[in-house]
């Protein structure tokens, strides 16, 4: 039976992995994110999975993506110290194309930072902090729901594209406790991994019409070559010109080809809006308490949110841009979702900033002094 | 509280160990009993014993967007740093509840009454530790604002306490009841 029940964030998340067929994580227990760890430790023993605390976030990492090879739904924890750590294995997950999940916590801060504090400083080390152009996919959850439906998000989509999915929530929404419903066995899409019967030609990275490829499960009768060297598509290195733009050009261009998958925003009374209230994560149900509260005085005030912040929903900014005068852009950073809407707006609507990065949540009325500012 | 939405916030705190996130847990369980939406949040320092504790907690008859709290309808101080952060942030519908155990300097010229009282020392004479201070603040909490039912209350407090505090507990929730049925009487 779905239940209804009182869980943290974190718990949520846990909770959401299990129900996306999660069987393994390999962790290194650091706050904000750590009550993930503690109750997988719990509860993947009883669902026949496997816990493991590993000595540090770069084996962490790597025994997940290790995990997945072997066939396995796997996820690690942890927060931007050891996110930073993850960087140099998270696109090995991309080159390999291994569905892993990653959760970045975000305190606030650079380097050790404030640990039980909020941020989301994180927001483009998500998408840029491995090196050179690899795919990956970040989801933002805003409160305790979105932390169990956006991680089966997480692992389907990791599952479907084959690629190192990471879900970003902030330390608050980490530790919020709100009531998330469970849904039952079977009425929630959970993808598992396509496995063709043959590679004809040992073609085992080899794309289909979609740009994706199918690497074996090992153990599994194949016997593909895994590296992170730039590699043919029977998955030996390879340096040859040709061979090596197809490798980092069919990699990148997989999340292009597959959009409806890894698109997912929320807006709220956007037609006719003057201004939008752009944000992510937990700040951004503060700025649709503020939206809603300005359209009641008669201004005309909209919300958007996306909840998979990479890749950016473009499309849709694009043709806000063309209607709305103005966005603001609320986030607790000194303005890198930012650069995205000003990239993608591109001179159309003004963009305009709101940045706090002292720990704390936006609150009401500094948004309201914010948009008085720049309402006509 | 909010006639509209029936947005009810409820803001605790204390030093880390004091029990705040706890009760906050417990009142946001409760909530869910009744049928409410709940959240609940909390902010601490890193450690884990002593430094400011704060939990915060909202009931809604509504989807609850922003989770933070606006304008607390019931603020519970059991630290003079916490009574001189949070106590003036009282809506004036609402009142503050200080255990002047360690609240010495009880703050004046609210927004809305301030009640204190020496919960820490009755907590430790009559149940044998401080600890309990945060129960009795609840129970008095609950009485005299009615915004949940001592019963649910009772029920989420029960099962969130270990096994072997839960008589005392439950005793500490009760007390607290009667000290508020006391103070309305006066």
């Amino acid at each position: 039976m779905a239940q209804t029940l009182l869980l943290q964030g974190n718990e949520a998340c846990a909770e959401g992995a299990l129900y996306a067929g999660c069987r393994f994580y390999g962790g290194y227990p650091i706050t904000p994110s750590s009550e993930i760890a503690e109750y997988l430790a719990r509860k993947l023993p009883l669902a026949g999975g496997t816990f493991v605390q590993m000595e540090d976030e770069i084996a962490s990492i790597a025994s997940i993506i290790g995990a997945s090879m072997a066939g396995v739904k796997a996820m690690t924890a942890t927060s931007g110290p050891g996110f930073s750590l993850m960087q140099e294995n998270l696109d090995l997950a991309a080159v390999t194309e291994t569905p892993v999940v990653i959760v970045d916590a975000m305190r606030g801060g650079p380097s050790t930072g404030m640990p039980t504090a909020t941020g989301q400083g994180d927001y483009m080390q998500a998408r840029w902090g491995s090196h050179s152009d690899h795919p990956v996919v970040v989801l933002a959850p805003a409160g305790a729901q979105e932390m169990f439906d956006l991680t089966v998000k997480a692992f389907n989509i990791a599952e479907a594209l084959r690629l190192p999915v990471v879900l970003l929530p902030e330390a608050v929404v980490s530790h919020i406790r709100e009531a998330v419903r469970i849904p039952d066995p079977g009425e929630m899409e959970v993808i598992d991994r396509y496995q063709p019967d043959d590679y004809e030609g040992n073609g085992f990275f080899r794309r289909d019409e979609r740009g994706l490829a199918y690497p074996p499960v090992l153990g599994s009768g194949f016997h593909p070559h895994y590296t992170g060297l730039a590699h043919a598509e029977d998955g030996f290195p390879s340096n040859d010109p040709g061979v090596v733009r197809k490798f980092v050009e069919g990699l990148n261009q997989k999340v292009a080809k597959n959009l409806d998958l890894v698109t997912d925003f929320e807006e709220e009374a956007v037609e006719d809006a003057e201004v939008i209230l752009a944000s992510f994560g937990v700040t951004g149900r503060a700025c649709q308490h503020v939206a809603r509260l300005l359209r009641k005085q008669g201004h005309r005030v909209g919300y958007f949110r996306p909840r998979i912040v990479w890749p950016f929903p473009e499309a849709r900014v694009r043709e806000l841009a063309h209607t709305a005068d103005t966005f603001v852009v609320a986030e607790l950073n000194l303005g890198q979702m930012r650069l995205e809407v000003e990239r993608i707006a591109c001179g159309e609507a003004r963009v305009v900033g709101l940045h706090k990065v002292d720990g704390s949540m936006l609150e009401i009325h500094e948004i309201l002094v914010k948009v008085n500012e720049v309402l006509p | 509280m909010s006639a509209l939405t029936g947005r009810y916030e409820i803001l605790l705190s204390g030093s880390g160990g004091q029990g705040i996130i706890l009760s906050g847990i417990v009142l946001a369980e409760a909530g869910i009993a009744e049928g409410r939406k709940v959240v609940q949040t909390a902010s601490y320092g890193p450690e884990s014993r002593g430094g400011a504790s704060r939990s915060q907690v909202i009931l809604s008859r509504e989807e609850i967007d922003y989770p933070g709290v606006i304008s607390p309808n019931f603020v519970f101080v059991l630290t003079q740093l916490a009574a001189d952060k949070y106590a003036h942030t009282v809506s004036p519908q609402g009142f503050v509840l200080a255990d002047s155990s360690w609240v010495e300097a009880v703050p004046q010229n609210l927004p809305a009454p301030i009640i204190a009282l020496r919960l820490s020392e009755e907590a430790a004479s009559r149940f044998g530790m401080a600890l309990f201070a945060n129960v009795i603040g609840l129970g008095f909490f609950i009485e005299r604002s009615g915004v949940l039912r001592a019963e649910s209350v009772t029920e989420a407090l029960a099962r969130r306490v270990p096994k072997h505090y839960r008589e005392a507990n439950l005793e500490a929730f009760t007390f607290g009841r009667e000290l508020a049925k006391q103070q309305s009487g006066q």
